[in-house]
């Protein structure tokens, strides 16, 4: 080695550009906070430019209809019970990470909250038996694919034919009504309406945004985000790795479980087939929301909206005034639209 | 020498059949800098991850401040003071600088919420300290969008953050610009000046020898010497025993020509 590749040994770190400049260097173009604002949340907005223009062309195809509120009500009453297992979901998929067992978990959990209501029981009893219920089944699938290191796409998707199964076993296909919640404070609280707007909406915010609080402002949406973005890493400085996957699953199947007690309370009846019907459009809502499939990243925010684009596709087709046979079809070009949209919009860095 | 920070008493490592770590001793005393030096394969990657808690020893006991600890893990190894620069670096690359930072210490206060503008803070305080100057980069910046030597200088800003008493640079300049290696020796002085101490693990020797007070040789997991720095004379002394104990006798090939054919 010669001399002259030998390092500079003197030169102290941070003076190599001079000292001028060290009161200055952190100010950047970003601290202004609209260009901060849009960068920070580029995929939430981009998915919320879907939905406008969506609406716009549904709009221009049929404006009358657009005016009634029915149409909006009957959005505001099942789009909660969507919220509530898209943004649990936004979590376990940047924690790298599938769950297609909530419909099951919803389905199992309002089972418990309906054998309690029809017991006799108080309804915010059962509520909390739905609850303990969800909290049980995060544990255990989410035990099942981390402690038993399974894929979590196939053993998911297992435990939601199993649950499922048993739920079908037991009560062979036969619903339970539920008659007497209709005069429960509980229904009035969580079902009933305000203003004329169906109440489950503003629980439905207040959890978006307890939710994206926890995942941006939070020490568990810190831990989900590296665990998903790069999990030696996270092991090597010290996060329990495993303990942060079974929580995403457990914060899912909560969700699930509100979710399941709210379609119940929907309907006053409860269905051996509840939530079944919420899993593909539930998965779309995540991905066109923004949230990318490789884990690291995702939105809570872009989450909730495209849940919100989903659940006004099958309305807004038919509204427009085109057949049901359309509904598909839509579904489909805002899924590959919206991909193409987040892929043109958000680099991945590795 | 000073109070020793951690010690590591005949510790084996095996995985399967194959021992990594036959029976290895090391300490590190406070305010000293250790150089590890070996050759591929000689166990330095399982040493640094069993100080790091990020691998648990097959056998042999670790101690810490003359305490032998019990349940170590990484986050352990962090909590006795002990903060680990890796190879790879260990950033999560879609993430914030700030994040990287506070990776597994994040600020967080009442129920866990986070202290969003302590970390932001903090985080610049700290990439000022590495000598962070590009004006392009922010606490905000992510880490996928820096150079080689920036993320290096994040992965230092995290091991520095909370006063470790021991930080282990493990290939530190692998991949780096002379002026980033320049940076790197000049911060691996600047800890030692204030007392605290530094496990260095290089390849290249001549790095070693400029920074470190003392060696450790590693040998196809043993210890094959340890040596003071006023013991060895030049970083050649080093050379010269590592090619020894490579090639017991000499290089072989020199006047064994035909020596292929008879293995054969």
């Amino acid at each position: 080695m010669s001399k002259a590749m030998e390092p500079d040994l003197q030169t102290p770190l941070g003076r190599a550009s001079g000292p001028t400049e060290s009161g200055k260097q952190w100010s950047h173009p970003s601290d202004h906070w609209l260009r901060g604002f849009v960068l920070d949340n580029r995929a939430a907005l981009g998915t919320l430019a879907v939905f406008i223009v969506m609406m716009a062309i549904f709009m221009i195809a049929n404006p009358t209809v657009f005016t009634t509120w029915y149409l909006y009500s009957s959005v505001l009453t099942t789009l909660p019970v969507a919220l509530f297992v898209v943004v649990p979901l936004v979590f376990v998929v940047t924690c790298g990470e599938i769950d297609l067992s909530f419909p099951a978990t919803m389905g199992f959990a309002s089972w418990a909250f309906a054998i309690v209501v029809q017991a006799g029981y108080d309804p915010f009893l059962g509520i909390a038996a739905a609850l303990l219920t969800g909290t049980l089944l995060g544990f255990l699938v989410g035990s099942l694919v981390v402690y038993g290191g399974l894929s979590s796409l196939i053993a998911t998707l297992g435990m939601n034919f199993l649950l499922r199964g048993l739920i079908q076993i037991i009560n062979e296909g036969k619903s339970t009504a539920l008659t007497s919640l209709a005069d429960s404070s509980a229904y009035a609280i969580f079902s009933g309406q305000l203003w004329g707007i169906p109440v489950q909406i503003f629980w439905a915010i207040a959890f978006v945004v307890f939710s994206a609080l926890l995942y941006n402002r939070h020490r568990f949406g810190a831990q989900v985000k590296v665990v998903g973005d790069n999990p030696d890493s996270a092991k090597q400085m010290g996060i329990d790795v495993q303990r942060v996957r079974v929580k995403v699953f457990v914060f899912t199947g909560i969700g699930a479980a509100i979710a399941g007690t709210f379609s119940v309370m929907i309907n006053f009846t409860w269905w051996p087939t509840a939530g079944d019907g919420y899993l593909l459009p539930v998965l779309a809502s995540v991905f066109v929301g923004g949230t990318p499939t490789w884990g690291g990243i995702g939105t809570v925010v872009g989450g909730a909206i495209g849940a919100v684009t989903v659940s006004f596709i099958q309305t807004g087709v038919v509204a427009a005034g085109l057949s049901g046979f359309y509904v598909q079809f839509f579904n489909g070009l805002i899924i590959i639209l919206s991909l193409l949209g987040h892929k043109w919009n958000q680099a991945r860095y590795r | 020498m000073g109070e020793r920070i951690i010690e590591l008493r005949d510790i084996k490592k095996s995985y399967g059949q194959v021992y990594a770590l036959g029976g290895v001793n090391l300490s590190v005393d406070r305010g000293e800098v250790v150089g590890l030096i070996g050759d591929n394969g000689a166990g330095k990657s399982t040493l640094i991850k069993i100080l790091s808690g990020v691998v648990k020893p097959t056998s042999g006991d670790i101690l810490v401040r003359g305490k032998p600890v019990t349940g170590w893990s990484a986050a352990r190894s962090r909590d006795a003071g002990i903060e680990t620069v890796f190879q790879d670096r260990a950033l999560a690359v879609q993430q914030t600088i700030v994040r990287n930072i506070f990776m597994g210490r994040e600020l967080s206060g009442f129920l866990g919420w986070l202290k969003v503008n302590k970390e932001i803070e903090e985080a610049s305080r700290l990439m000022r300290e590495i000598g962070f100057t590009s004006k392009v980069f922010t606490p905000h910046s992510i880490v996928g969008q820096l150079s080689g030597g920036e993320r290096q200088g994040v992965a230092i800003a995290r091991a520095i953050y909370k006063q470790a008493e021991l930080i282990i640079l493990d290939e530190p300049t692998t991949a780096l610009s002379l002026t980033e290696t320049a940076k790197v020796f000049h911060f691996v002085r600047q800890v030692r000046a204030s007392g605290r101490s530094i496990l260095f693990i290089g390849h290249n020797i001549h790095h070693v020898f400029d920074i470190a007070d003392r060696f450790v040789v590693l040998d196809r997991g043993k210890v094959a010497l340890t040596a003071d720095r006023s013991e060895v004379k030049s970083a050649d002394d080093l050379i010269n025993f590592m090619e020894e104990i490579a090639h017991p006798g000499g290089l072989p090939g020199l006047h064994e020509t035909g020596g292929a054919e008879q293995r054969a």
